[in-house]
C-alpha cells in the first residue's frame, strides 16, 4: 500500500518549517544515495528538522502512521546505510549542527549529530585538545553518522573506535521518547546500552546529542616511512613493532598499486618501485617521540625494510600522510569506477590474504589495490572496474563478496569500520549462523518492534540467507575448503 | 596448563536441565565478587570455574582468548611473560577472580581512564544463553562493526544475560617502568594539579587522593621522571607498586571499615557537598565514600551531576544496589533479558529486582 507523497508532505508541513520538508521529485534526487552511489532509491519525502523537538514530533508521527524512517547524517557512508526507503521518510540530521559545550577541565565536548568530525577537533584546538577518531572522510562526515557506524580511522590501535570515545548520547526512540544513554562519568548504571547504540546503523533509535571525550594534543608527532620489496616482509615488520612493545599512533600499509596511484596524485615522495610501504607514526612528548622513532627505525631495518625515512619536518610528515589519506581518490583515477571493501583480518593472516586476493584479481580480470590499517588489521581492497562495461559491476561485487568471505574464513570480519548497510548484507550470512542473526533481530525488536527504523539494512532475514547460501554453497562445496573455519 | 577444560557441552546440558526443571541458577566463577550486587535468593549454584584455560594468545596480535573460568592470575602471568597486560587492571579482591567474572562485573582498577574498561577491551565472546544456545559475537580483531555489539553488552551485565564460555580481550604492552610521585598539597589544589598534568600529556596511569595524601603513578623512565618532579615540584614516593595493587584489590586500610561503602562515578571535576571520608581515583572520576546517609540522598546528589552511585559493599542488599533506572531504559533492559534469558535462569535479581 503506497502512501501519498502530497498528503504526507502536508502533514509534515504542519509540524515543521517549510524549508524542512522536501517532496518535489527533482529536489529529492540529490538524496537518492549516500557515499555508496551504486545503490540508489528516491525517498518518499526528505525531512530536515532544526531541533530535537522537531525530530521527536517527526518520529511520533511516523510511528503512528507506520512510516519507515531512514536517518542520514552527512551522507558520506560507504555501505549504503543511508540508502532511502521508497515508501519512507529520509530524516536528515544535518541541521542539528551546534557544538553545545566544550568542557576543558573534564576534556569533553557535547555536540549535536550534524557537527562534522573535524569541526569538533577545530573547536577543541584552542584548549589544546582534539577528538581522536579520524575516519578519512573527517572533513565532511558528521558525528551522528560516526556513532551510527562506530567509525574508525587511522589511529584506532592506540586511541580506539568511536565507541571508545563517546560517553553519552541522547536518543530519540521510534515513538518519540527522549532517553539519555551513558553518563558524563566513565560508566553508567544498568546494561551498557551505549555499546548497542554505537554502530547500530540507525536501526535502534536516532541520536540527537553526543558527549565525546577529547584528548590533549600530543606535543609532537613523527612518522617513519619504510619501503619493502615484499608485502609479506612488511607484514612481519608490523608484528615485530608490536612485539617490541611499541604502540604506534598510526600504522598503515599500502601495496604497490595504491602507493603508485597516491604518488601520481599527491606527490607524497613514496618510492614507487617498492612492493609495499609502511607508515608508522608515534606521538607523545618531545623526548619520548625522539627515542621511540629511532627504535621504530631500527626495528623496521632489522625486519628487512629496504629503506626507512623519517619526516624531516611537519610539512614532510603531512606529505607522507597526504598520500595515504588520499589513497581512495588516487586509486579512483586509475579506473572509471572502484569498489572499496572493508574487511578486518588477524594481522598474521595478511600475507595469505593478499596472495589470495591477487589470485582472485586474476580470476575476475579486475585489478585490486590494497590499503591496510596494519595496526588494527582493517583491510581496504579497492577493486577497479568500469560500470559501462556490461557485467563488470556484478563481477566487481562478486569479487568483493569473495574477499569478505575470505576475511571471515581466516578469523576476521566483513566490516571493520564502514558498516553493513545494504552493501554487505549477504556476507552477514557468511559471518553469522541463524541463532546469532535471530538474536540481532530480537534485539532490534526490543527497540523498534514494528521495524520502522532503517528497515532491511544491516541484518539479513533468515530467508535471505537461505537463498544466498543456496547460491554460494555450490554442489555442497564451501569456498576456501583448505582453510580452517573459525 | 593442567586443569584446562572445555566444559561447553556440560554447561549446555546444565542449562537444558534447568529449563526443564524450572530452576534458577546462581552463576559463580571463583566467588571473589560474591559480595557485589543484590542479594540472591535460593538458587542452584552453577560453578563456572572448571571451564578454564587460555585458548589462544598471539602477543603480536595483542589479543588473548580464554575460557570464562580461567583465573586472572593465570592470564596475567601469561601476558607478563610477554611484557603485556590486561589494560583495565581488574581487581582481584580476595586474590582470586576469573576472567569471565571480571568481564561480567565490569569493574576496572586504577588504570581505567588511561587503559580502558572491560567493555572497551572486550573484542568477542562465545556465549551460552538462557535457551542453551551457544553463539559467537564479535571476534579477535579490533575493528568489527558487523551486527550489533552483543559481546560488549555482556560487560557489566552481572551474568544476567548468559554464560561467557570464552572471551577475547585486547591486551597492551606493559609500561617498562612505572613510578609513584607524592603530591604534597591540599586535596583541592592536588586535584587541580593532577588535571593539569593530564592536560599536559604527562604519562599518568593512576591517581589516588584521600584526605591530605595524594599520589600519582607515571609510566616513564627515571630521566623523564626527574624532569616531571622538577617541573611540578613533586617528591618521589617510597611506596612500591604494591600500593596500587592494594588500592585495586581494596586491601588498602580505607576499605576495611564495616560501614556502607558507596562507589560514585561522575565527571572528574565535580565538587560534591559531602563531609564523609572519600577516596578518589581516576583523577576524581571514581570516588569511594563511606556514608550512612539514606540512599536516595546520595543518588539524588549524583544524578544532579550526571553521575551515578552503586552501594558497593555492606548495608542492606535486598533493595537497589545499582543506581535506579529511567522506566523506559529499565523496560529496554527487561526486553533484552527476554532475548537472552527468556526463562529467567541467570542470577535473577542480582542486577536489578525486575530481572
Amino acid at each position: 500500500m503506497g502512501i501519498d507523497r502530497q498528503s504526507l508532505a502536508a502533514e509534515f508541513l504542519n509540524m515543521l518549517p517549510p524549508d524542512s520538508v522536501i517532496y518535489r521529485e527533482e529536489e529529492l534526487i540529490p538524496f537518492e544515495c549516500d557515499g555508496l552511489s551504486a545503490y540508489r532509491k528516491v525517498p518518499l519525502i526528505v525531512l530536515l528538522p532544526y531541533t530535537t523537538e522537531q525530530v521527536e514530533r517527526v518520529l511520533k508521527h511516523c510511528h503512528e502512521k507506520q512510516i519507515p524512517v531512514v536517518a542520514r547524517g552527512a551522507g558520506t557512508g560507504l555501505s549504503g546505510g543511508a540508502l532511502p526507503h521508497e515508501q519512507g521518510v529520509l530524516l536528515s540530521l544535518a541541521r542539528l549542527n551546534k557544538i553545545i559545550e566544550i568542557d576543558q577541565d573534564n576534556r569533553l565536548a557535547c555536540v549535536q549529530p550534524g557537527v562534522r568530525n573535524l569541526a569538533v577537533s577545530e573547536a577543541a584546538k584552542p584548549y589544546g585538545l582534539y577528538y581522536a577518531p579520524d575516519p578519512s572522510s573527517q572533513i565532511a562526515c558528521s558525528i551522528g553518522g560516526n556513532v551510527a557506524e562506530n567509525a574508525g580511522g587511522v589511529h584506532c590501535l592506540k586511541y580506539g573506535l568511536t565507541l571508545h570515545n563517546v560517553l553519552q548520547v541522547t536518543l530519540i526512540t521510534i515513538d518519540g521518547e527522549r532517553l539519555t544513554i551513558g553518563a558524563n562519568g566513565l560508566d553508567a548504571p544498568g546494561l551498557d546500552l551505549l555499546t548497542l547504540i554505537t554502530g547500530s546503523e540507525g536501526m535502534l533509535g536516532l541520536v540527537v546529542e553526543v558527549v565525546v571525550k577529547l584528548l590533549p594534543i600530543p606535543e609532537r608527532q613523527q612518522v617513519a616511512l619504510a619501503a619493502f620489496d615484499d608485502v609479506e616482509i612488511a607484514g612481519k615488520a608490523v608484528a615485530e613493532i608490536i612485539a617490541k612493545g611499541i604502540l604506534p599512533a598510526g600504522l598503515e600499509m599500502m601495496d604497490n598499486l595504491s602507493l603508485r596511484a597516491a604518488e601520481d596524485f599527491v606527490h607524497a615522495g613514496y618510492p614507487t618501485d617498492a612492493a609495499a610501504i609502511l607508515l608508522c607514526e608515534v606521538d607523545g612528548s618531545e623526548d619520548e617521540v625522539s627515542e621511540e622513532i629511532m627504535r621504530v627505525r631500527q626495528i623496521l631495518l632489522d625486519s628487512g625494510a629496504r629503506e626507512v625515512r623519517t619526516a624531516e619536518d611537519e610539512t614532510e610528515r603531512m606529505r607522507f600522510w597526504a598520500g595515504r589519506k588520499n589513497a581512495f581518490p588516487a586509486v579512483g583515477r586509475l579506473a572509471p569506477d572502484y569498489y572499496c571493501m572493508d574487511g578486518t583480518i588477524p594481522r598474521n593472516q595478511l600475507g595469505k590474504v593478499l596472495t589470495m586476493i591477487g589470485e582472485m584479481s586474476e580470476k575476475y580480470g579486475l585489478p585490486c589495490a590494497n590499503v591496510f590499517h596494519a595496526g588494527d588489521g582493517n583491510l581496504h581492497p579497492l577493486i577497479l572496474y568500469d560500470a559501462n562495461n556490461e557485467g563488470e559491476l556484478e563481477k566487481a561485487e562478486e569479487f568483493g563478496g569473495e574477499i569478505l568471505e575470505l576475511c571471515v574464513a581466516v578469523g576476521g570480519t566483513i566490516t571493520g569500520e564502514h558498516g553493513v548497510g545494504i552493501e554487505k548484507i549477504n556476507q552477514m550470512c557468511a559471518q553469522f549462523p541463524d541463532p546469532e542473526l535471530e538474536t540481532f533481530h530480537a534485539v532490534k525488536a526490543v527497540f523498534d518492534p514494528q521495524n520502522l527504523l532503517n528497515p532491511g539494512k544491516a541484518i539479513p532475514t533468515l530467508a535471505r540467507c537461505a537463498e544466498f547460501g543456496a547460491m554460494h554453497v555450490h554442489a555442497g562445496k564451501l569456498r576456501f575448503p583448505e582453510l580452517e573455519r573459525f | 596448563m593442567s586443569g584446562d577444560q572445555d566444559q561447553s557441552s556440560q554447561l549446555q546440558a546444565n542449562i537444558k536441565d534447568a529449563i526443564a526443571e524450572g530452576s534458577r541458577l546462581r552463576l559463580m566463577g571463583s566467588g571473589s565478587k560474591d559480595f557485589y550486587g543484590r542479594e540472591l535468593g535460593q538458587q542452584r549454584l552453577l560453578d563456572l570455574s572448571g571451564n578454564r584455560g587460555i585458548v589462544s594468545y598471539e602477543p603480536t596480535e595483542l589479543v588473548i582468548t580464554a575460557r570464562g573460568g580461567t583465573p586472572l592470575d593465570e592470564i596475567e602471568a601469561a601476558l607478563e611473560a610477554n611484557g603485556q597486560m590486561l589494560p583495565f587492571e581488574p581487581p582481584h579482591f580476595d586474590g582470586k577472580g576469573t576472567i569471565g567474572g571480571a568481564i561480567a562485573a565490569g569493574l576496572s582498577g586504577p588504570r581505567r581512564p588511561w587503559g580502558g574498561s572491560p567493555r572497551d577491551l572486550l573484542l568477542g565472546i562465545k556465549l551460552l544463553d538462557g535457551q542453551g544456545r551457544i553463539m559467537s559475537f564479535g571476534g579477535q580483531v579490533m575493528k568489527n562493526v558487523a551486527g550489533y555489539d552483543i559481546s560488549r553488552l555482556m560487560a557489566g551485565a552481572m551474568g544476567t544475560l548468559g554464560i561467557l564460555l570464552e572471551v577475547s580481550i585486547k591486551v597492551l604492552p606493559k609500561p617498562a617502568e612505572e613510578h609513584t610521585l607524592i603530591i604534597d598539597r591540599d586535596p583541592l589544589s592536588a586535584t587541580r594539579l593532577i588535571g593539569e598534568m593530564i592536560a599536559e600529556s604527562q604519562p599518568v596511569t593512576a591517581s589516588y587522593s584521600l584526605a591530605d595524601k595524594q599520589a600519582i603513578r607515571l609510566a616513564c623512565n627515571h630521566q623523564r621522571l626527574a624532569a616531571i618532579r622538577q617541573k611540578y615540584g613533586l617528591q618521589e614516593s617510597t611506596e612500591s607498586s604494591g600500593f596500587w595493587q592494594q588500592l585495586r584489590d581494596h586491601k588498602h586500610d580505607f576499605f576495611q571499615q564495616p560501614k556502607t561503602l558507596w562507589r560514585l562515578s561522575l565527571k572528574p571535576t565535580t565538587p560534591l557537598e559531602l563531609t564523609e571520608p572519600c577516596l578518589q581515583e581516576w583523577s576524581g572520576g571514581l570516588r569511594w565514600l563511606y556514608s550512612e546517609r539514606p540512599a536516595t540522598e546520595i543518588r539524588t546528589l549524583l544524578e544532579r551531576h550526571g553521575g551515578h552511585a552503586i552501594q558497593f559493599r555492606n548495608g542492606d542488599r535486598s533493595g537497589d544496589i545499582f543506581h535506579p533506572l529511567h522506566p523506559r531504559i529499565l523496560g529496554i533492559q527487561q526486553g533484552l533479558k527476554m532475548v537472552f534469558d527468556p526463562h529467567g535462569l541467570f542470577n535473577p535479581g542480582r542486577h536489578y529486582s525486575d530481572y
